[in-house]
């Protein structure tokens, strides 16, 4: 045997020998589906009823452990004011955790826009989280499988796997990943899992007075939540990446990002 | 666990392999190639041991669900603290003792608000916490009475106040109740 | 309790401490790749390049590059253990980084990379060992001979043979094979070296979501600054080494230097002109390849003016202006190249304008790490970047001026050590090759 070859056949080798042959195994879709039952998880706002009370930032912050005092939530809410005089005012202070108790415009650094009541024209809420995707960009890019979508459509993360680099937090572009205080770990959105499997609602689903926020589970057809998905009006935020969002919005505005 | 085992195969009749080319050839140059195999073969002995071996892909793939499987029951173990969901069902639980106060809120108002969303999660009261939270801040309410001027949103049918001149200083729940919040019976 | 909103003590989440945030950003915007990131590619673009010099010798057989040849691979080598460090000093999980070699993911950028560093690790390794194996073996055959061994001269003694790794026989056909086998190193090392940079420029290019970082020419943009930072840095150490050990010999400081058959400072004399020529002209090809491909970049994004545009226009044109436009392209690009194309090109000149260049390349990549950050995903907002200077706790100091310093410094640290062993300045009889 030439000894290049050789040596090329040999590195080849090693290298292949690192690859545990457990990961690329590939699980063989019928067989699942005969043995769970079929849900995929999906998510419905209603940008409509929003009233930007944040009881569901409140809700889910106390939920899931996540502390009050840090700039940092699984959920928030955003507000958008344009004025008749054509300018266009965003805002989320702390993230809507204690609701929207001003007119005036958090402009961050601890600048505000006063609003004139006569010069506000479109105004509305919409509440944000994570959607869920169907084809990640996050779970992609986690250099050692510790975020990864379950097999009922939930986005998780692994707290005992997690390095904590930061890759899935800048993959996301919908900005619903942070790094928890505590944990020291990536956190985001888990459709409140533990109470999926018990039966109840989302904290943020339960807690919203409105009906902004709903669950269901889209591969069946006889859910009430899925019947609006198919004959409602409904949006998603940024489909241009092919994320595939599970998260659908009645009354989303274009401008919303 | 037969990953680690053809790991380990691959990895030795590569060197045996090699170590025949080796006796072959005769030259010292393949020694560091020896040192790689051995750190390589000390890896993958050491993930065996560290690894926990229920790691693979769900049903989106590789790409998208390859994690440890343990860990999707870690989650679903986690206790809840907001309790049993719905509107309706609340109003029946919490009403089992606090039966006055519930009956008083009138369904299209301040009924459509879960107790929790202003007492905190109640799963597992009364034994823990044995009280919840009154929240009499001014903070608590202003946060769907705070007058925004928005006629495209819902907002703008709650009734409301400006918080910087209606008396100011004062706890809401001095004048208004709560759980009964119509304006006619007020002090 | 009377009064308003319940105020909560403050609880620093990773990433507040440097940044400020400026209109809409959404809440959990931060700048969570910080000055460590911009470290990291920095770092192992030195690598890569010191590497590609090295073997402009070894394998393209370019003779009057040698010395400098020898210098930039065992000062490759002192760089590898320091691309990993800005990667342990910016991990929330330091001690879950092996985790990247257990569970590979390998549709991540990362984890592939962790092989192919790894890979690289052991193919310069393996070089070195080619080449300073006949200098192992004369040195620990020298020592055995020795009959009053001090206590560190068996150590060395040891840590000599064992190098050897059972290999005593320099004969001339040895030493040959040697020499083949360290070329066909050197071969392979090339298209490893850029395979790692490029996945450092894969890392980011392919991250979708930022839309200053998403684009296929990141790779090959960083590959050419990659070669361009690490021929800089080779080029000045050489300088300056050659200079300290004419200034040793003068003044006979060292152990070396009081040895009779030391060179004298004529056979010395400083870095030799014609190597630093050779190698300059191989940094301004790839100069121009690197500033080509950015400026290219730039001109596409202008002219198609997609959605992005408005809020990148801001950061590159207005906010980021000077970082971008004046000190990565005017001080660190097109100075140093004119100093260099100029007639009458010195030694001196040229080391100026490699300090320049090494300035440039690392704008460049706090440009593409933290401009990539500086706004939101909202298009609606920014996000600005204070480099934490005095630490207040663990988070500031490993992401801080003093966390960066200590990156920068390790590698000359390393290869004062591994100096001791490899040396990168040998006599001709004791080198392989």
């Amino acid at each position: 045997m030439e000894r290049r070859e050789f040596l090329q056949k040999s590195i080849l080798v090693i290298v292949g020998a690192s690859v545990p042959l457990s990961a690329l195994t590939m699980i063989d879709p019928k067989k699942v589906f005969a043995e769970n039952p079929d849900i995929q998880w999906a998510f419905l706002v209603d940008t409509n009823k929003c009233v930007g009370c944040g009881f569901c930032v409140k809700a889910c912050k106390t939920e899931n452990d996540v502390p009050f005092e840090a700039n940092v939530s699984r959920t928030w809410v955003e507000r958008y004011v344009y004025t008749k005089d054509d300018k266009r005012y965003v805002d989320s202070p702390k993230a809507a955790q204690d609701g929207f108790t001003e007119s005036r415009i958090d402009l961050g650094r601890g600048e505000y826009q006063e609003i004139d009541k006569a010069n506000v024209g479109k105004a509305f809420f919409v509440p944000k989280l994570c959607n869920h995707c169907s084809s990640p960009a996050c779970t992609q890019v986690c250099p050692v499988g510790a975020t990864y979508k379950t097999d009922d459509g939930v986005v998780l993360v692994d707290r005992t796997w997690c390095i904590g680099c930061g890759y899935c937090i800048m993959a996301c572009p919908y900005g619903a990943r942070f790094f928890h205080p505590i944990a020291k770990v990536a956190d985001k959105c888990t459709f409140c899992y533990h109470r999926l499997s018990k039966g109840l609602d989302s904290a943020c689903v339960n807690a919203c007075p409105f009906k902004a926020r709903r669950m269901g589970n889209i591969h069946d057809k006889n859910d009430p939540i899925t019947q609006l998905i198919m004959n409602e009006r409904v949006g998603v935020l940024k489909d241009e990446f092919g994320t595939k969002p599970q998260a659908f919005y009645i009354g989303l505005a274009q401008e919303v990002r | 666990m037969s990953g680690f085992f053809s790991d380990l195969i691959n990895v030795i009749s590569a060197a045996i392999l090699l170590w025949q080319e080796g006796e072959r050839v005769k030259s010292h140059v393949w020694r560091p190639l020896y040192v790689v195999i051995a750190f390589v073969v000390a890896i993958v002995v050491f993930r065996f041991f560290y690894v926990p071996n229920d790691f693979g892909s769900g049903k989106r793939g590789f790409m998208y669900s390859y994690h440890r499987f343990s860990n999707e029951a870690e989650w679903k173990n986690q206790p809840a603290k907001y309790s049993v969901s719905g509107r309706e069902r609340m109003h029946e639980y919490c009403s089992e003792c606090h039966g006055e106060i519930v009956k008083v809120r009138t369904e299209k108002l301040h009924g459509i608000i879960p107790c929790e969303d202003c007492h905190g999660p109640a799963m597992q009261h009364p034994d823990n916490p044995e009280k919840l939270t009154i929240d009499r801040s001014r903070g608590l309410c202003l946060r769907c009475h705070t007058n925004l001027p928005y006629a495209t949103s819902e907002r703008h049918r709650i009734p409301g106040i400006d918080p910087k001149t209606h008396n100011t200083g004062i706890e809401c729940v001095k004048c208004h109740n709560p759980h009964n919040p119509s304006l006619e019976g007020m002090k | 309790m009377v009064g308003e909103i319940a105020q909560h003590a403050a609880m620093i989440v990773h990433g507040e401490a440097w940044t400020v945030k400026e209109l809409f950003t959404l809440p959990n915007e931060y700048i969570y790749w910080s000055i460590q990131i911009v470290m990291y590619p920095y770092m192992t673009g030195l690598v890569a390049g010191a590497f590609v010099l090295s073997s402009l010798y070894h394998v393209f057989g370019i003779e009057k590059l040698k010395e400098i040849a020898r210098f930039s691979l065992v000062f490759s080598f002192a760089l590898l253990p320091v691309a990993m460090m800005p990667l342990m000093l910016h991990l929330q999980q330091p001690f879950r980084g092996i985790h990247v070699m257990m569970t590979p993911h390998f549709t991540s950028a990362i984890a592939a990379f962790g092989f192919v560093f790894s890979t690289y690790a052991c193919i310069v390794a393996t070089e070195l060992w080619l080449v300073y194996r006949k200098y192992f073996v004369q040195t620990a055959v020298a020592l055995k001979a020795q009959n009053n061994r001090s206590a560190i001269d068996s150590f060395r003694m040891l840590m000599f043979t064992a190098l050897t790794l059972g290999a005593w026989d320099i004969s001339d056909e040895a030493v040959k094979k040697d020499h083949k086998a360290c070329k066909t190193m050197a071969g392979i090392g090339i298209p490893v070296a850029c395979f790692l940079h490029g996945y450092a420029g894969f890392i980011f290019g392919s991250v979708k979501a930022n839309a200053l970082w998403m684009t296929p020419l990141m790779p090959v943009i960083f590959i050419c600054s990659a070669v361009v930072s690490g021929v800089a840095l080779c080029i000045l150490c050489y300088v300056i080494v050659q200079e300290i050990r004419k200034f040793m010999a003068k003044r006979k400081i060292a152990r070396w230097a009081n040895d009779p058959t030391a060179p004298t400072i004529e056979e010395l004399e400083g870095a030799k002109h014609e190597e630093v020529m050779i190698s300059s002209n191989y940094l301004m090809y790839f100069m121009i390849a690197a500033l080509t491909l950015e400026i290219l970049d730039l001109i596409f994004r202008g002219y198609t003016q997609v959605k992005s545009w408005d809020i990148l226009r801001e950061v590159i044109m207005e906010r980021d202006f000077t970082k971008i436009f004046i000190m990565q392209y005017g001080l660190g690009n097109i100075l140093p190249f004119l100093i260099m194309v100029l007639p009458g090109r010195t030694v001196r000149r040229t080391t100026i304008a490699t300090v320049l260049v090494l300035f440039g390349v690392f704008m460049m990549r706090y440009n593409v790490v933290i401009g990539g950050q500086a706004f939101s995903l909202s298009f609606s907002g920014f996000m600005d970047y204070t480099l934490p200077i005095i630490p207040h706790d663990l988070e500031t100091f490993k992401e801080g001026l003093f966390g960066a310093m200590t990156v920068a410094a390790t590698p000359f640290v390393l290869f004062f050590f591994i100096n001791k062993v490899m040396p990168a300045f040998l006599k001709e009889e004791e080198s392989t090759h």
